[in-house]
């Protein structure tokens, strides 16, 4: 049985080598006093994505944040093709996209100016990724107008921008209409046919075809 | 080099969006060199032997006002998340808010000294090395305050820490770049303390942005 476990584990490892997936070994994570969770491992392979659920307070964020290298995990390893993710986290930062709780937009710029910023840091095309969530009428507008809905679909707006492989996602959808939850749909799509991989932490249903699903 | 220039590109403008800012931290240091001539009475002479120290003094303590929402403000609406993963280096990052608070709060600062050095009485043969010596100070403050900002960040009343952590670290910039006015206005040579002010910048600027680097990795 243990045997067995690990012959499975260890083309596990092979495969993620080969083509470049995101393996979590073992992750523990503390905050503060207490123990957010302990003996976590994945894989994620190109083109996949997979859905963390669990109560709040289960460590889905702080799972985001660690694979995003924005946390320390206490124990375990993060393997990007079979590599350690976080030696160069500079690097590792520059092929992910993180979308946290907050929208990271200046209440002062407009839609436009806000993309804009990360247009530069990403590259891609603003206009497009505007007209990726519908945001064209609201572009200059001052950010510190738009509704919860709206914000969060300009934040959402930064994944349309330039090619990332892997997308971290905490609660996407939160405060968005049905019809924006739909735009997503061959946003997400176009990613994972691309090659992409996507981490989401949700309690709603994404508009993906068929998510794994890590429960905490 | 783009990424560096597009965070920079980004404090302009929110400068400018917020003039405020800007305008607060100018009006502190006229203000603060307007209450000596009340404190120490109308005597020009005074004055005008006080006037470098307190030149310098009043500036540095402008330039701390905009400082702890250097990165409190991008850690609390998610933008420093953002800019952590941008693939900026994060001492990079460091360096150009400090360089941003130098442009929108250190250069306002240097334009006002002609009106802060009349309120102390500071000779007009001085007021060119004042502006060189507040040029320079306000800059090594600018970088000593970004390693500061990123130290007390999240911390329980950062605001208090963080002058507390800082000034004390600005000491020699005040001793040159004061010296280097009293000189000028009792006609020698300012060039040498300029100089040594210059030295104390070219040590700050690149280590200040470096631990202020680490301590946003949270190293």
């Amino acid at each position: 049985m243990e045997e067995g476990a690990r012959q499975a584990r260890e083309a596990g490892v092979l495969e993620a080598e080969r083509s470049g997936a995101l393996e979590a070994r073992d992750l523990a994570c503390w905050r503060g006093e207490r123990l957010v969770f302990a003996d976590l491992g994945f894989v994620l392979r190109p083109g996949e994505a997979m859905l963390l659920t669990g109560a709040n307070g289960a460590g889905k964020s702080t799972l985001l944040r660690v694979v995003a290298g924005l946390l320390p995990a206490m124990e375990g390893t993060l393997l990007w093709g079979g590599a350690d993710a976080l030696a160069d986290r500079v690097a590792h930062g520059a092929r992910l996209r993180y979308l946290g709780h907050m929208d990271a937009l200046k209440p002062a710029l407009t839609a436009r100016e806000n993309l804009d910023f990360f247009r530069r840091l990403h590259g891609g095309d603003t206009d497009a990724a505007l007209d990726a969530l519908d945001l064209r009428p609201l572009a200059d507008l001052p950010a510190r107008v738009l509704s919860s809905g709206q914000k969060r679909r300009l934040a959402l707006a930064r994944l349309a921008l330039a090619p990332a492989p892997l997308w971290l996602l905490d609660e996407p959808t939160v405060g968005l209409d049905a019809a924006s939850v739909e735009r997503l749909r061959p946003l997400l799509a176009a990613h994972l046919g691309r090659g992409g991989m996507i981490l989401a932490a949700t309690h709603l249903p994404l508009p993906l075809a068929a998510p794994r699903e890590l429960r905490l | 080099m783009s990424p560096f220039l597009a965070v920079l590109g980004r404090e302009l403008r929110l400068a400018v969006r917020h003039p405020a800012d800007t305008l607060s931290a100018v009006l502190f240091f006229v203000l603060v060199a307007a209450l000596f001539p009340f404190g120490v009475g109308p005597s020009p002479e005074l004055l005008a032997r006080l006037a470098p120290g307190a030149l310098l003094a009043s500036a540095l303590l402008a330039a701390l006002l905009p400082l702890d929402r250097l990165f409190g403000a991008e850690a609390e609406d998610g933008s420093l998340d953002q800019l952590l993963l941008s693939g900026l280096h994060p001492a990079a990052l460091a360096a150009a808010k400090a360089l941003g608070h130098w442009l929108t709060t250190g250069l306002p600062l240097v334009a006002a000294t002609p009106v802060a050095a009349a309120l102390l009485n500071l000779p007009t043969g001085a007021w060119g090395a004042a502006l060189v010596a507040l040029a320079l100070a306000s800059a090594i403050l600018s970088v000593l305050g970004a390693a500061g900002a990123a130290l007390t960040l999240g911390a329980r009343r950062g605001g208090v820490l963080l002058p507390l952590l800082v000034l004390p670290l600005a000491i020699p910039a005040v001793i040159f770049g004061a010296a280097a006015i009293e000189a000028a206005a009792s006609g020698l040579e300012a060039r040498p303390y300029l100089l040594l002010t210059g030295a104390l910048l070219a040590l700050a600027a690149p280590l200040a942005p470096l631990a202020a680097g680490a301590a946003l990795k949270g190293d």
